[in-house]
């Protein structure tokens, strides 16, 4: 008797907390109201729309009253050549990407740390950080306009008598251009942060190694490096966990119908089957491909880093 | 005393590896800088030296034929000043949005808190895909308004954790003794909370303005009425007239129906890009800033 009225007292007490807290903290709920409502609605709702993925999906019968199909629409995927094509253009890109457009940024923000002339620095920063700035259309359209055969870059190589590059339209050109527009793209923009790591180590240490007379070079080896490789390596595993998802706007804007065998990607192939043909299943089955994998590659990437006995990301 | 002599000695000449990094560092901007020239260049020439190759980064041919063609055309002014308000509502809405989602996850006491975070970083990792955002669009009945390109990205889970990381770091005692003095939560955050981050929220809301400026998808995805595209994706559709036929048939000028010059698209890409090189050296600190707050989070 004693046992169940001391619940009862307690069970009363958890709700009279709960409902002070709520009384307490009534402004700061309502704030809150909007933005849950906001993600509930156009982050969640749609993690919630991959179920289209499963389903015959008819647009006129929604989710409710479509047809379930199991795995068929996968099963349909992945025995399609254009779906392992996107797939494989998509890993290719970001492979390339990675290669080229990781360590650039670290080499040129160790280069800008080495730089003592302040206003130099500052006018190149600016200059540097602006591609960042500029749209894939934008881009896009330089792009065209620069390397297409009657472009700047090919008028300049018919003036020192060298043949043609169809940078546009054929395979290694192309990847070539893509690759290296967007390491540009990001380049300076990469070093800020980079730049702020460097900020953090201790100016001791440098000291120290000039009365040693260490060489240049070895600092950066021996105290620059060292002093930012937190950075690089949480920069790495996001990089990683994002070696599935590649944006929309620069594949589409870059590519055209003569190098869509490199250049049709899992999102450009999404819109292409999803939006253009209207097999929204496929189209869902193929985005859920895509997070999922991109999920389980930064889950992993972030173990292997916490194993190495590096920062993860969590 | 040594060590200061030797490095004030450093200072004064410059070793041959200084040229070699400074050099680097300036070609490297230059390649930031040529293009626009070349725009610049394209834009002012007439179309025959265009055509015969004669243009390099100093027009040839020298005419204002392409900008007076482009000011005259109403539909891109149009589109130009639908852009800026468009660029600004949508900064408003998500502005209105982080703010309101990041105040009162800074309060350690709030009830749910880190439920309420992880349901939130979650959705950073884990999205469902173009498809269902786009059946969602179509089911509230937002295709072809302006709110398909305001209310699908308005909120960024990435900002709003930055201007938590801001919140967090401001003096806790300023708050405390308003709470003493009997202000609630809402007048804590409007009286002092905002005034003290007005640096912050200039900055996070440069980078929603630049994400509308720049976005180009979901106008292509959601918006078919002309009279509602923004100006990237009037740009894109002007790039892209006639380029499959030009790159096919080695970029002589063929004669047909849909032609865009050269000249004309190189000053549609100034003209787009204009607004940013307007803005872009003063508020460069800012974006700076919002950078390195978003990397001490992580």
């Amino acid at each position: 008797m004693k046992a169940v009225l001391e619940q009862d007292y307690a069970s009363k007490k958890k709700k009279n907390k709960f409902l002070h807290n709520i009384k307490r903290d009534k402004w700061l709920f309502a704030l809150l109201l909007l933005p849950l409502a906001y993600i509930l609605i156009f982050r969640y709702a749609p993690i919630y729309g991959v179920v289209m993925a499963f389903q015959d999906y008819n647009i006129f019968a929604g989710i409710k009253r479509s047809e379930w199909v199991g795995m068929d629409v996968f099963q349909f995927i992945f025995q399609q050549d254009s779906f392992y094509r996107a797939l494989k253009n998509t890993l290719l890109l970001n492979v390339y990407d990675l290669i080229a457009g990781f360590p650039a940024p670290i080499i040129l923000a160790i280069l800008l740390n080495e730089v003592r002339a302040a206003k130099f620095k500052k006018i190149t920063q600016t200059v540097l950080y602006l591609p960042h700035f500029l749209s894939w259309v934008i881009i896009g359209g330089m792009v065209y306009l620069m390397f297409s055969n009657s472009g700047m870059v090919n008028t300049f190589l018919a003036n020192l008598g060298l043949a043609k590059i169809e940078f546009l339209s054929q395979k290694v050109p192309w990847l070539m251009t893509y690759i290296s527009v967007g390491v540009w793209q990001q380049i300076g923009w990469g070093t800020i942060i980079y730049l702020a790591a460097m900020t953090g180590i201790n100016k001791e240490l440098y000291e120290a190694s000039d009365i040693d007379g260490c060489s240049r070079l070895r600092k950066v080896w021996h105290i620059t490096l060292p002093g930012i490789k937190s950075t690089i390596n949480i920069l790495l595993i996001l990089q990683i966990g994002r070696m599935v998802s590649i944006g929309f706007d620069r594949p589409f804007v870059m590519g055209n119908s003569l190098v869509s065998d490199y250049s049709d990607v899992i999102s450009t192939f999404v819109y292409r089957v999803g939006i253009s043909s209207g097999d929204f299943s496929q189209a869902t089955a193929v985005g859920l491909f895509q997070s999922v994998v991109g999920l389980i590659l930064l889950i992993g990437a972030n173990y292997i880093a916490k194993k190495l006995g590096e920062d993860g990301i969590w | 005393m040594v060590s200061m002599a030797s490095s004030l000695g450093k200072k004064k000449k410059m070793s041959v590896a200084d040229i070699v990094i400074i050099v680097f560092i300036v070609a490297l901007s230059f390649t930031c800088i040529v293009p626009f020239l070349y725009m610049i260049a394209l834009s002012l020439s007439s179309n025959e030296a265009i055509i015969s190759q004669k243009v390099g980064l100093w027009p040839v041919g020298f005419t204002l034929e392409t900008y007076k063609t482009i000011l005259s055309d109403v539909e891109m002014l149009y589109t130009l000043g639908y852009s800026i308000l468009l660029t600004v509502f949508y900064t408003v809405v998500g502005m209105f949005l982080t703010i309101c989602g990041a105040y009162p996850l800074t309060k350690k006491r709030l009830m749910g808190r880190n439920f309420i975070l992880s349901a939130l970083v979650f959705t950073m990792y884990f999205s469902g895909g173009l498809i269902p955002s786009y059946i969602l669009v179509k089911n509230l009945g937002m295709m072809n308004t302006v709110w398909s390109l305001v209310l699908p990205g308005a909120m960024s889970v990435f900002n709003l954790i930055i201007l938590k990381t801001f919140f967090t770091n401001l003096p806790e005692s300023l708050e405390e003794s308003a709470a003493i003095d009997g202000c609630s939560d809402l007048g804590i955050l409007m009286k002092i909370v905002l005034p003290l981050s007005l640096p912050s929220i200039a900055t996070l809301s440069l980078f929603y303005a630049v994400d509308r400026w720049n976005g180009f998808q979901d106008a292509l995805f959601y918006i078919t009425d002309k009279n509602l595209y923004p100006m990237q994706m009037k740009l894109y559709q002007i790039i892209s007239a006639n380029q499959q036929l030009d790159s096919q048939q080695g970029g002589e000028g063929s004669a047909g129906s849909f032609i865009v010059p050269e000249s004309l698209k190189a000053a549609s890409v100034m003209f787009t890009t204009i607004p940013i090189l307007l803005i872009y050296p003063k508020l460069q600190k800012y974006f700076v800033d919002g950078v390195m707050t978003g990397a001490i989070k992580g």
